[in-house]
């Protein structure tokens, strides 16, 4: 400060250098910048999830009624959750392919939890544009690889729910899930 | 539009350049707040609140469109959503508190506003356009606040809504076919609150605009003055770029500090717990009052009780309310004094700060319940209020003796007599 209020002497004001009015007028705008900034925040912030929709994020699932072969569609952070008890027929196609050949390669097993091969949890949503495959519900078309397809823009996922054939980029997204019991599974 | 000698805009930036030859909007900025503007050397902080009413407008525009975003204008739900928003949307308790309290603070600002005009003889030619204008701007304000405060759906916004169509309902012979008409139905419900929200949201871009006609038309004769006197040549003005952003810059900050205490620390001291119960038809509060900015012309409204030549009691107050502000728009023609500021007329002044009390005791009396004294002060200070305007205002500017004027402002200035400050002594 010493130093400022040395140059504000009159003499030499009009030379180059820091004049105490020009510290004064730095400091007070970026202190309003600073401030408008800082009110910007919960601007922003108030169009996330708000807590009544964050309270619903996770559900807990009932396995129980679910036989071999069958598929359940349930309801996921609003969104259609496919939950599918795989025959071993299935398991067997799933595991018959390499994953190296695939568009997105993974395995069954990195697609399930250990020791239950047999439950495919994955969400509804094509990864191509969002639409809902078919598949799961009871006498839709499964398409050519068995496991689920999209009739928007014909994108075929096989019995492990990876993408096979058609636009989408991605295998259908596993969320994050846990096993409560056998035949509880929490998810989210 | 103004002052030969304002700075004139002369981009330095080649793209500033191009823009100018295109579009001439950084043009109409500099001239309208910016170097180009010339102003009055002598304003003191009364003039602040001109910026002051249009940052609150802006505080209550943001922060509206935020609460849209949540809100649900549904009979069923609107309360709830209002809950909703203040326990569930992220920061949705600040933005709700932020709007409500800013409402307040909008209408201390333009009071204070049009007390500094009052004051100032802002109203007189050549100003009588930004007068009338800033009545316009007024009214759209008290329309707007009055649909907000419906849109919680809670008891005091359902009976408020309820009172304030009733008041149409005094009018003879077409008044119950226009409440019914402005609810929608015979009672509020849905459908008012629906048209209140759509009217609600609606109203304040259309005092944006009104506001740009308010400054447009001010930047015609220029800014006022505290001598009242006008500019006579450059050494009386300065650029409103640095002189005046400053200068609203701090009162800016001062203004923000006090809506931030009022936010934060009593965000419910101006507003009614009555309305945090969910609107029921069934049941009246016992003390129902509006908003403290309506006060005054409640007051008025509730000073009527006995009907007078026939003229029943109802439409009576419902006349007066109204005839209380539409008065106002004849002010420059009632008040025919040459000279404009309180400060060189002595006796202008004492009955101006005699309005004020009594425009304050109206308040207070508005808010009050409608039990003796209340109704009687009302009444007297009613009577006076017309009076003021009517009569005293008149006769005074007629009869009165003012004070010599400065020669100029900058003589003022030199002297220490610019009225920078708002002198309450009668001397010269």
């Amino acid at each position: 400060m010493a130093t400022l209020e040395h140059l504000d002497t009159p003499g030499e004001q009009a030379g180059d250098g820091v004049r105490r009015r020009d510290f004064i007028n730095i400091a007070a705008v970026s202190f309003a910048g600073v401030g408008a900034a800082t009110v910007l925040l919960p601007l922003i912030n108030q169009m996330n999830p708000s807590s009544d929709v964050l309270a619903l994020a996770s559900i807990e699932v009932d396995l129980s009624a679910i036989k071999e072969g069958q598929a359940i569609k349930t309801m996921f952070r609003k969104q259609p959750l496919f939950v599918r008890h795989l025959t071993a027929a299935e398991i067997a196609a799933a595991d018959k392919v390499d994953p190296s050949t695939l568009r997105d390669p993974q395995t069954l097993e990195q697609r399930t939890v250990d020791g239950k091969k047999q439950w495919l949890i994955t969400m509804g949503v094509c990864t191509h544009l969002g639409c809902v495959p078919l598949g799961a519900g009871e006498g839709e078309i499964k398409g050519e690889f068995g496991g689920y397809f999209c009739p928007c823009h014909g994108s075929a996922y096989d019995t492990a729910a990876r993408i096979r054939k058609g636009p989408a980029p991605k295998n259908l997204e596993v969320p994050k899930y846990a096993f409560k019991s056998d035949t509880v599974v929490a998810v989210g | 539009m103004s002052f030969p000698w304002a700075n004139h805009y002369a981009p330095k930036h080649p793209v500033m350049q191009w823009i100018d030859e295109r579009l001439p909007l950084p043009r109409l900025v500099y001239n309208a707040v910016g170097a180009g503007y010339p102003v009055p050397r002598n304003l003191n902080y009364f003039w602040n609140f001109g910026v002051l009413s249009g940052a609150a407008l802006g505080i209550q525009i943001i922060t509206g469109i935020i609460l849209a975003m949540h809100y649900a204008a549904n009979g069923a739900i609107a309360f709830d959503s209002v809950e909703h928003i203040m326990r569930d949307v992220n920061s949705g308790w600040m933005i709700r508190y932020a709007h409500a309290t800013g409402a307040s603070f909008f209408f201390i600002v333009v009071y204070l506003h049009i007390f500094r005009g009052l004051f100032y003889g802002s109203y007189k030619a050549p100003r009588e356009m930004v007068w009338l204008l800033g009545l316009v701007i007024y009214l759209l304000m008290m329309a707007t606040g009055f649909m907000g405060y419906v849109l919680p759906w809670g008891q005091m916004s359902f009976w408020g809504a309820k009172v304030i169509t009733g008041l149409f309902g005094a009018i003879p012979v077409v008044g119950t076919p226009i409440q019914t008409w402005l609810l929608g139905g015979f009672a509020p419900d849905n459908a008012a609150l629906n048209r209140f929200f759509s009217l609600h949201y609606l109203l304040p871009f259309v005092i944006a605009g009104v506001i740009i006609l308010h400054i447009w038309a001010l930047h015609i004769p220029g800014s006022s003055n505290p001598t009242g006197i006008e500019v006579k040549g450059p050494q009386d003005t300065v650029p409103f770029h640095p002189y005046y952003t400053a200068k609203d810059g701090f009162g800016l900050g001062v203004f923000l500090i006090l809506y931030c205490l009022m936010l934060f620390y009593a965000p419910n001291a101006l507003g009614h717990p009555d309305n945090y119960i969910p609107a029921n038809p069934l049941s009246t509060p016992a003390h129902i009052v509006p908003e403290w900015y309506y006060w005054p012309f409640y007051a008025i409204l509730r000073a009527f009780t006995f009907d007078i030549f026939g003229i029943p009691a109802k439409l009576l107050g419902v006349v007066a309310m109204f005839s209380a502000i539409l008065m106002l728009f004849f002010l420059p023609w009632l008040d025919k004094s040459p000279v404009r500021s309180g400060n060189y007329r002595p006796a202008f002044k004492k009955f101006f700060w005699l309005l004020v009390a009594d425009v304050l005791v109206l308040g207070y009396c508005g808010g009050s319940p409608a039990a003796e004294p209340y109704v009687m002060i009302s009444q007297l200070a009613a009577a006076y209020y017309f009076a003021h305007f009517l009569i005293i205002l008149p006769i005074v500017s007629r009869m009165e003796r003012t004070l010599p004027l400065p020669n100029s402002i900058t003589e003022a200035v030199l002297e220490g007599k610019s009225g920078a400050t708002l002198s309450t002594s009668t001397q010269a």
